[in-house]
């Protein structure tokens, strides 16, 4: 069975429902102008200061709310379902802890220019600033991880700021806006006409068609260029541009490396794919790096984690970057030809202009010499599960069609490094914040966004955690996600880095204590299996697969096992921990 | 190499805006010399002028940071043209009748004025740009200088700019 989502009717259709101008409060209008934008679902907790918003929900079916069961949750909720959907994500919260509760959240969404609408409610204006109960100033706190923000002083002001939000959200370098509602306005009448103005912000122009003299440049560039490569980010998919890249990859064949969080921007089968690069990327893709004399950045920000000690970074390549925010070219890695504008739009005036190198030859044979030479590898054993083989086999039984979310530490890096994408939006990560407790909830967005796809979430047994609790919203709102725990009872990240920086001093990382995970799916009303061989694990994973509804399987895996290759810190990237499988 | 630049940002005239211009600054680590904000020619639209030191790379993200705030219109690098830059500053400075004479002498000097008299002290104002502040200043410290406040730079570029 999966999820249900109540239809929506088209804005037309309601446009026309409240064509006629109706005083109605400002908790209404927040509820049309949702539908207006197109909201499906939205993720919330109710408390004081939104109860007028809540009173309104009543009985309200034109859109599915989901009561999670931590603030927490709604809004990684509402992260996975935009990142899924490509659509903006919506979630409602309380003032004060409640809002506080999503100060993670949203800047997980900053990190990842993930597009969100996050709704608090505050206390009312006349109490603002008093240390009023359950107050905080949470616009002053968000203000550093919101694209923008807006605490409403008159409801005369929420239907304009409501369809502002939604517009700088899903423009642009996509990110989350934040609309603070004081209990009084949410209360306070108005007329309401809903209108379909165009938005006009003076200070807001997003750049998307991109200098024509710079895009020749780059024509340029690769005809030059010997040993050309590029390095695809999560841009290439918020933009809508795998296709445009898969065309300009095709014509130039120039070699390619995807990001973390541009895994599916380009097909992992793809003979040009060389993985991801960086801290935990392919030996091909961090040589490939090394070795350019041309580096095409499209749509990644250069984060450290992908380029490693800066000094040293492609040494030999003139570097390209395009992206649609400025601040980014030359941020950290000077540019000699920077492009702004949206990827998909300057993919596409490229491809016309660009054809293959031919002169490359030699370096694309060295890229698939490395990629024989180095693959991802590990020692696989027969006695105890290897979490790399739980991967590859969540792989195969999928055929690499689920959509993945992760949590965040080893686990998420073997996903990353052994499940094989192939279509964008299939990959949900917490790439720029690595924000534990991401994994469950993100699959319920990801499985409200799309009720008839699998989605496999991957977590282990620290972050499980930390969200845990959310397993109560899939089994009763029968949201059908095949929740995997990979368990090998530490905190494997840290213990990694302690044993390999930090000499072996395992500090604080035993998750003793943790719960019976098949017991704790059962206290919810999900399915728990566990399995601790790879009889057990092909049996379980299958039966999981057959049942209907929300699943937990545990992995029991081995405890030391390390993620490689692994760039230590102050390294560059080629000089890569390879292990000793 | 680290240099001093004036920066003018012609932002909304919004609830919280010196907060997300100066959050910025703070969060990304650039350094603020001084900041000046007021009203500007036009309605609901303030100036802000920021003094900064930084090398260009550094004030090449300053300026492309600012411009993605969403109240921020305008981002001006008034120190690439020539300019002129003003500060306010009031002095309240230890002046005995006896050497009344001898600051009004530097007040004069400077072309401040004296805008308050005690019975045993002066308000000097001085309106210039910053080296002229700091030389007015170095010049009144042996009277003793009371309470000191300086406005920060204002400043425009010169010409049909």
């Amino acid at each position: 069975m999966s999820a249900q989502i109540p239809e929506v009717r088209s804005t037309e259709q309601l446009r026309e429902k409240w064509m006629k101008p109706e005083v109605i409060t400002g908790s209404e209008i927040l509820l049309r102008s949702l539908l207006l934008e197109g909201v499906e679902c939205v993720f919330g907790y109710p408390g004081g200061a939104v109860l007028y918003i809540y009173d309104a929900m009543y009985g309200f079916e034109d859109f599915k709310h989901v009561l999670t069961r931590h603030e927490q949750g709604a809004i990684h909720a509402a992260d996975g379902y935009a990142r899924a959907s490509g659509k903006v994500g919506v979630c409602i919260a309380t003032s004060g802890p409640g809002a506080t509760n999503l100060v993670t959240g949203i800047a997980t969404a900053y990190m990842d220019s993930v597009p969100l609408v996050v709704i608090t409610g505050n206390v009312a204006t006349s109490l603002i600033g008093t240390d009023a109960f359950q107050e905080a100033d949470i616009t002053g706190i968000t203000m550093p991880i919101t694209k923008h923000s807006y605490l409403v002083r008159d409801v005369k002001d929420l239907p304009r700021i409501i369809h502002e939000a939604f517009h700088i959200a899903s423009t642009g370098r996509k990110g989350p806006v934040l609309i603070d509602i004081p209990k009084d306005v949410s209360a306070a009448l108005t007329l309401f006409e809903p209108s379909s103005n165009a938005v006009n912000l003076r200070g807001y122009n997003p750049r998307m068609v991109p200098n024509k003299l710079q895009l020749d440049k780059l024509v340029q560039a690769i005809q030059d260029a010997e040993r050309p490569m590029i390095l695809a980010g999560g841009g290439v998919i918020y933009s809508g541009g795998h296709e445009a890249l898969y065309e300009f990859v095709k014509r130039t064949e120039i070699p390619i490396t995807t990001t973390l969080l541009g895994l599916g921007a380009f097909p992992s089968g793809h003979e040009l794919w060389t993985g991801m690069p960086g801290m935990h990327g392919t030996y091909t893709s961090n040589m490939a790096i090394q070795e350019s004399d041309l580096l095409i950045n499209i749509g990644a920000r250069f984060d450290d984690r992908v380029t490693g000690n800066l000094n040293g970074f492609a040494p030999h390549a003139k570097i390209v970057h395009i992206d649609i925010d400025p601040a980014e070219i030359g941020k950290n890695v000077p540019t000699d030809i920077p492009i702004v504008g949206d990827v998909k739009t300057v993919l596409e005036m490229l491809n016309p202009e660009v054809s293959r190198a031919d002169q490359a030859d030699a370096w694309r044979a060295q890229i698939q010499k490395w990629k024989s030479e180095q693959p991802y590898r590990y020692q696989d054993s027969d006695t105890v599960l290897k979490p790399q083989w739980v991967i590859e086999m969540l792989n195969e039984t999928t055929k690499g069609e689920a959509i993945v979310t992760t949590d965040v530490g080893q686990h998420q890096m073997w996903a990353a490094q052994y499940y094989k994408f192939n279509q964008p939006r299939s990959w949900i990560t917490s790439g720029g914040l690595g924000t534990m407790g991401f994994g469950l909830p993100s699959a319920i967005g990801a499985q409200m966004a799309h009720p008839e796809r699998l989605v496999i979430s991957v977590n282990g047994d620290g972050g499980m955690q930390m969200c845990s609790q959310e397993l109560a919203i899939c089994a009763i709102n029968n949201i059908p996600v095949k929740i995997v725990i990979i368990n090998n009872q530490v905190l494997g990240m840290v213990r990694q880095w302690q044993e390999l920086i930090y000499d072996n001093r395992y500090s604080h990382i035993d998750l003793e204590g943790s719960p019976d995970f098949v017991k704790l799916a059962e206290a919810y009303g999900v399915k728990g299996l566990r399995a601790t061989n790879k009889e057990e694990a092909r049996q379980a994973w299958a039966e999981a697969l057959e049942t209907p509804g929300p699943v937990v399987v545990e992995f029991v895996v081995s405890k030391g096992e390390n993620v490689y290759p692994m760039v230590t810190q102050g390294s560059t990237i080629d000089q890569m921990l390879l292990g000793d499988a | 190499m680290s240099t001093r630049h004036t920066i003018a940002v012609l932002v909304n005239d919004q609830p919280g805006v010196l907060q997300r211009v100066s959050g910025l600054f703070g969060r990304r680590g650039f350094n603020i010399e001084s900041i000046t904000v007021g009203q500007s020619e036009e309605t609901g639209l303030s100036r802000m002028v920021i003094v900064t030191v930084g090398d260009e790379q550094t004030l090449e993200q300053i300026e492309k940071q600012l411009y993605k705030l969403i109240d921020v219109i305008k981002v001006i690098n008034l120190s690439s043209n020539p300019m002129v830059a003003r500060e306010l500053a009031l002095i309240k400075v230890n002046a005995e009748p006896s050497e009344r004479p001898e600051i009004m002498g530097v007040v004069e000097t400077f072309r401040a004025a004296v805008v308050d008299i005690g019975s045993h002290n002066l308000m000097v104002q001085v309106v210039g740009d910053t080296t002229k502040i700091d030389a007015m200043i170095e010049l009144l410290k042996p009277y003793g200088i009371r309470e000191l406040s300086r406005t920060g730079v204002t400043a425009m570029i010169r010409g049909n700019v």
